[in-house]
């Protein structure tokens, strides 16, 4: 996130990640909370970085390509500008989650866990967000959309450029 | 923080709490008003709302005569964004920001409750008060008995509400074992689906000799459907810190975690905020309370993963491992995290354990039916009319929850099957409506109670599809470990798919049954064990409908896209 502007953030990334794998550093039980914060502020889990954290962590290479494909939190691949987030919960399952999903799809022309072309979105759906009173939800970049409808996709991304 | 200065807080914080307990205000806000920042209202906007009546209060200079507050989950999610103003426990729903102006003008400057804002149930009866609506009358809170009632993350208003007099009467007056024997006596079970007794796992651990042990707080919901976990952590994270720490100084552990799901932002916030909060105070830390005690608290945030739920793969997870089971024995009890002796225990079971303390195990036992005492949270969704989290006594009736609390079915249509346990239960279907929730009686009827995930469906719901889903969902998060879980699901999902689109064969159902059985035998895990159970407990009860499927290449419901299908005429 910040490899296109020209401002310090990539640097405070970088510094915040060299923090923490510093704290970690011989300590393989520091893996996933390392990870989480190069995910959270990188947008993705870079190579080289997978490799860094492999070398001072003391963990195999191998682990630490395993932990980053286990859980649905890490990504390989660089994400688009925003993310959305739709919850395949069972409420919202039954509430008609299925057709908002294909509406999504159609829209942007793209399959759930994928980024459309341009990067401009990320779509994937998630397991229950805990808000099943106001199903069926959705989320883009933590903002919520509750009681969503094939009708209102259009207009609730066209709202995220 | 010593004893007596505790005390003192309390007294004081007591006061102020006045208003909201039905008592005479004492302290010298006229007004409490409360808005509900619970997950469900947050996003239904309740900080549009919460900025508004801030603005508005400042506006009219009533902000030294009206306190507002942000708290957790209410409970009525359907309903919000909800705001409550005490005394009189008014409770407004889904209010807007134009409506706070109505709010402040009408009640808070005149004393006139806003009757457009308040609740009519389905007979258009005006019910204005939290005690007087049918959603609240038959519940019982414990777990759930500060949230929506004071602000998540001041210790103040925790303390006024009995916070920390456990830990307080456990490290003056309690030896380990009195305290392990009290939860013994109450008979408090697992709260996180298993249903194991509580007291008998602290034994387990107590027993063990070791330089370190741990206690665990599993705050891995991950049941698509259940959100009380994550009401408990918002809207009160100091009584998980508070219990964990009893079981700390019960168990003979000096060091616990609690693992917070990703997904759940606001907790882990409060939660962390918490968890500060009570090393400032010395309540956490070295020498609690100025007694020999000490323990404290780490947060690890999960990074999206069902099976970490399972409590050897939480601990891996912890780790930081990838979050795979491992087989039982040694359990955690003998070797756990680290490889050390661990307690672990849900987040509602967590928020059981104060009030046994306090009010003692008979008390607590008093509640409840047969071996299941005390309370039970449902997430109660899908087709009802108000959805949201209800806290009954166990051994309530099905159609009490879902009619009288829940206010029915939404479409005024017909109630087909409630689906408890989520992905690891099965569903009761309407000809046992009656029946009452508890361990024993769910799982007589092939489904559990599993961590509290209440899905209504009405006859628009094809019971083939949910089952499909819920096999979808396992086959999904099987972590790959063991063979039975991870090829088994996958071939079962399979035959579903291929039953919705119509494409059923002969002998399906058959195969279905065989492969659930050898599934349930032969995972190494929870989640493998319990995957088929949808299946099986839907063909237990709606083998027609997978007939129909099959044989008539027709969707009952008219849910499943069968191409050429026949219209449903039922």
């Amino acid at each position: 996130m910040g490899a296109e502007c020209n401002c310090n953030c990539q640097a405070d990334s970088n510094k915040k990640i060299d923090e923490l794998i510093l704290k970690y550093r011989g300590n393989p039980n520091g893996l996933i909370v390392v990870l989480a914060a190069i995910q959270q502020e990188m947008g993705y889990l870079p190579k080289d970085l997978m490799i860094k954290v492999a070398e001072e962590l003391n963990v195999p290479l191998t682990d630490v390509y395993g932990v980053a494909t286990f859980y649905a939190a890490f990504t390989l691949r660089p994400r688009g500008r925003h993310s959305i987030n739709l919850c395949l919960g069972t409420a919202c399952y039954v509430k008609g989650a299925p057709e908002v999903q294909a509406a999504i799809e159609k829209e942007l022309k793209i399959k759930a866990g994928e980024t459309t072309e341009d990067r401009r979105f990320t779509f994937d759906v998630v397991r229950c967000l805990g808000a099943c009173g106001i199903a069926p939800v959705m989320t883009v970049d933590g903002e919520v959309h509750p009681r969503m409808t094939p009708e209102k996709v259009s207009e609730v991304l066209s709202k995220y450029e | 923080m010593t004893f007596q200065e505790l005390e003192e807080i309390r007294i004081k914080a007591k006061k102020a709490l006045a208003a909201r307990l039905g008592e005479e205000p004492t302290d010298e806000y006229k007004y409490h008003v409360l808005v509900c920042g619970g997950t469900g209202c947050h996003s239904s906007g309740c900080q549009a709302v919460a900025d508004a009546l801030e603005k508005a209060l400042a506006d009219e200079g009533l902000k030294n005569s009206v306190k507002l507050i942000q708290t957790g989950c209410m409970g009525a999610c359907q309903l919000g964004p909800v705001v409550m103003v005490y005394p009189g426990a008014y409770h407004y729903c889904s209010v807007k920001p134009e409506d706070v102006a109505d709010i402040v003008n009408e009640h808070l400057k005149n004393g006139r409750f806003v009757e457009r804002l308040c609740y009519r149930n389905s007979k258009g009866e005006l019910q204005a008060t939290m005690p007087e609506m049918d959603f609240f009358k038959k519940q019982h809170k414990i777990a759930l008995r500060n949230c929506g009632l004071i602000d998540p993350v001041s210790i103040e208003e925790y303390i006024g509400m009995d916070g920390f007099a456990a830990l307080a009467k456990v490290l003056k007056e309690m030896s380990p074992q009195q305290v392990i024997d009290e939860v013994k006596k109450s008979g408090l079970r697992g709260r996180g689906g298993a249903g194991f007794p509580t007291g008998l796992k602290w034994q387990f651990m107590a027993d063990q000799q070791a330089d370190q042990k741990y206690v665990i707080c599993n705050g891995d919901e991950g049941d698509p459907g259940a959100f009380m976990d994550n009401a408990v952590l918002t809207g009160d994270p100091y009584s998980v810190i508070e219990a964990m720490t009893i079981c700390g100084y019960a168990t003979g552990a000096t060091k616990g975690y609690a693992y917070i799901r990703l997904e759940y932002p606001l907790a882990i916030r409060n939660f962390k905020k918490a968890l500060e909060v009570c090393r400032q105070k010395g309540l956490l830390g070295k020498n609690i309370l100025g007694t020999d005690f000490s323990f404290d608290i780490e947060i690890r945030e999960g990074a999206g993963a069902f099976v970490c739920g399972e409590e050897t793969a939480l601990m891996a997870s912890t780790e930081g491992k990838r979050g795979e089971p491992r087989p039982r024995p040694p359990f955690p009890a003998v070797s756990g995290l680290f490889g050390k002796p661990s307690n672990i225990n849900n987040v509602e079971t967590w928020a059981n354990i104060c009030p046994i303390i306090l009010k003692g195990a008979d008390w607590y036992s008093g509640i409840g039916v047969g071996k299941s005492k005390g309370t039970k949270v449902f997430a109660l969704a899908g087709k009802v009319v108000n959805s949201g989290l209800v806290e009954v006594p166990m051994g309530i009736k099905l159609r009490e929850v879902v009619e009288e609390i829940g206010g029915g079915i939404a479409s005024g249509k017909k109630f087909k099957a409630a689906q408890t346990g989520g992905p690891s239960g099965g569903c009761i279907p309407a000809e046992h409506f009656d029946t009452p929730l508890d361990y024993e009686t769910l799982a007589s009827l092939g489904s559990i109670v599993g961590s509290g995930g209440l899905i209504i469906t009405d006859e628009d719901t094809c019971m083939v599809d949910l089952a499909k889903f819920y096999l979808g969902f396992t086959q999904d998060e099987s972590c790959g470990k063991c063979t039975p879980c991870r090829i088994g699901t996958k071939r079962m999902l399979e035959i579903m798919e291929r039953i919705s689109k119509g494409l059923g064969r002969e002998g399906d159902i058959e195969l279905l049954e065989e492969l659930a059985y050898m599934i349930k035998q032969s995972a190494l895990c929870g989640l493998g064990q319990t995957a088929p159970n949808p299946i099986l407990s839907t063909l237990k009860y709606y083998r027609d409908e997978y007939e129909a499927h099959i044989k008539d290449k027709t969707c009952p419901a008219g849910v499943c896209k069968i191409r050429g299908a026949k219209k449903a005429t039922s």
